[in-house]
């Protein structure tokens, strides 16, 4: 069999595993926690709220309640932010020519962040929900403007110019999160820590869709350029010459990373290196063609926020661990071994 | 008139003037080598050429079209170019490459072409037997040919190539004149920026030489390579053979 008839049936049984785990993940999830819950309890309700009367459907209201107040909203804003952040990632990567590029690095998360708390702090909260997300959108929006700005020449990106502008900008980011903590005076250390690793803890059903919505409007938004972006790859001169309007296709990435990050941080925080890792393993397995790429990012997103968030609130019991610990904690490593990778192929740190 | 035409075209670049009142015709079936030191204007004057450079002073008309009421696709769909940039930013496989050669044609009648194009491409390029190789494991030599095939493959009337020979063996490089030669022949405009002069002379209908950004010389291979001429603008002495009608240069070196 060719290598392409190959990458074919790759992506369909990548579909497939991803979808099952998806499933899986998510009936484990509202399943397993301090309030116990059948799997068949789970399902009757889910199918009770969908006009489908089964004996499965729980009778006890303490149980509806875990499941239809606390569980599931959780589960969704997990679902949702995982998307985004992956799709983020890859968008960024296709724009940045850059498989390094993600919105946790370079700061994108962090501008995100300290437009949430100032929007918190400042009691604009005050005025709704999308407040938030609106304040959020605009600090992502000038951290991406400014890494991009900063860290280009000659139509691409270099890795060092890349990380070094992502070190100053998480810097100044993190610094203005805790000062306005500090000055807020609500902020206890639990506040900043929340901020800087992320939790999904007391997510609410309207933040939930609020999140939801934009993170599937921004796949569905990223796989029309799909096409563009696999010939962005052959550098911002031949996308031109081969009619691609290079600009207008960038200023609207730029927008679309950080809606998509400041939706997912304006209300679980930074949580970092799903844009990196999940787009990456994808092109290992089905290669870099951005649609199929785009798609399946969405949905591994997704399963890895998901089970990362299950593991938070369940590995250490009776207390929750902030999810962007985890992800770090297996971002790391992997961001350093994929930085070695591409020193090596490159010669040096360009 | 079809083809490309430059009208005392001027580019400024930080202030210099890079390229100078440059008058240029290439009509559709020739060949036209632009030939000159470094830092003549070549690639500059090549970038009017494609449209993406916007000239301080001067015009470019595509196929008797002004090149600034062109849309991005339209021009994409009457020039191809050929850069020195080469690389792709993630590991696309060459067959995929070649393939967005013809994304300019998509949702236009011209895509039923694409699968025709695509094999002439490959094979013309000698890239067939590279199709499922990943782009970035390729070699400097195999690069420039797959990223020829791609520029091939969008077949249009217009044809700009940006030293196509510079990383390529011998071969390859007798190749790619004749590549380019077979184009003009087929009816197409084709510019070619190239460095080495015999090959230019071997090969092009007619040769532009630059200097310091003004056009030094313009016409038949022998009229331009001559020994007077290159010597004088290149600051080299160098000896002139004639054969079949074709010069080819060779430096003088002083036998030690």
């Amino acid at each position: 069999m060719s290598r392409i008839a190959q990458l074919a049936r790759r992506r369909a049984i990548l579909g497939v595993v991803l979808a099952v785990l998806l499933v899986v993940a998510v009936l484990t999830s509202a399943v397993v926690g301090q309030f116990a819950v059948s799997p068949a309890e789970v399902v009757g309700s889910l199918l009770r709220a969908v006009g489908i009367p089964t004996s499965w459907a729980p009778d006890d209201p303490t149980t509806e309640a875990a499941l239809w107040v606390i569980r599931f909203p959780r589960i969704v804003m997990a679902l949702a932010v995982g998307t985004a952040l992956a799709v983020a990632g890859a968008v960024m990567q296709a724009v940045f020519g850059n498989p390094l590029a993600e919105p946790g690095v370079v700061g994108v998360s962090a501008g995100a962040a300290l437009g949430a708390a100032f929007a918190i702090v400042t009691g604009l909260l005050a005025y709704g929900e999308w407040t938030i997300a609106v304040l959020a959108f605009a600090g992502g929006l000038g951290a991406t403007l400014l890494v991009y700005g900063v860290s280009r020449a000659n139509g691409r990106t270099e890795v060092v110019t890349l990380l070094l502008t992502g070190i100053a900008v998480n810097a100044f980011g993190g610094a203005g999160l805790a000062f306005l903590l500090f000055v807020a005076g609500s902020s206890s250390r639990e506040q900043i820590v929340f901020w800087q690793l992320g939790s999904l803890s007391g997510s609410l059903w309207r933040e939930a869709l609020l999140v939801l919505v934009i993170a599937v409007a921004g796949t569905i938004a990223a796989v029309a350029l799909a096409r563009r972006y696999d010939i962005l790859a052959l550098g911002e001169r031949n996308a031109r010459h081969l009619g691609i309007d290079v600009e207008r296709l960038r200023l609207w990435s730029i927008v679309l990373v950080a809606l998509l990050t400041g939706a997912a941080v304006a209300f679980v925080g930074i949580i970092a290196f799903v844009g990196l890792v999940v787009p990456h393993l994808m092109r290992m397995i089905i290669g870099p063609a951005h649609r199929s790429l785009l798609i399946s990012s969405a949905v591994g997103g997704a399963l890895l926020i998901v089970v990362a968030d299950l593991l938070a609130r369940t590995v250490v019991a009776g207390a929750e661990l902030p999810i962007g610990l985890l992800t770090s904690l297996v971002g790391g490593p992997f961001f350093f071994a994929l930085l070695w990778r591409q020193r090596r192929a490159s010669g040096g740190w360009a | 008139m079809s083809g490309i035409r430059a009208e005392g075209v001027s580019i400024e670049l930080g202030g210099r003037r890079v390229v100078d009142d440059v008058h240029l015709e290439v009509p559709p079936g020739e060949l036209l080598a632009l030939v000159g030191p470094n830092g003549a204007g070549k690639s500059t004057l090549l970038t009017a050429l494609s449209g993406e450079k916007v000239p301080a002073t001067g015009s470019v008309l595509l196929d008797g079209r002004a090149i600034g009421s062109f849309d991005a696709l339209e021009l994409a769909r009457t020039r191809s170019v050929l850069t020195q940039d080469n690389a792709v930013s993630f590991p696309f496989r060459v067959i995929e490459v070649v393939e967005m050669g013809r994304s300019p044609w998509a949702r236009t009648p011209g895509r039923e072409g694409d699968a025709d194009a695509i094999t002439r491409a490959l094979a013309r390029t000698d890239v067939e037997h590279l199709v499922e190789r990943r782009f970035t494991e390729l070699s400097g030599g195999e690069r420039a040919r797959v990223s020829l095939a791609r520029v091939l493959a969008q077949e249009t009337a217009i044809v700009l190539l940006d030293e196509p020979t510079a990383a390529l063996d011998l071969r390859h490089q007798e190749d790619v004149l004749r590549i380019a030669r077979e184009l003009a022949a087929a009816g197409r405009a084709v510019v070619v920026v190239l460095h080495d002069l015999s090959l230019a002379g071997a090969y092009a209908d007619r040769i532009a030489l630059l200097e310091q950004g003004r056009i030094r010389a313009l016409g038949a291979p022998v009229e331009v390579l001559t020994q007077e001429l290159v010597a004088e603008v290149y600051g080299l002495d160098v000896e002139v053979l004639v054969r079949d009608g074709r010069p080819l240069v060779i430096p003088r070196r002083a036998t030690a």
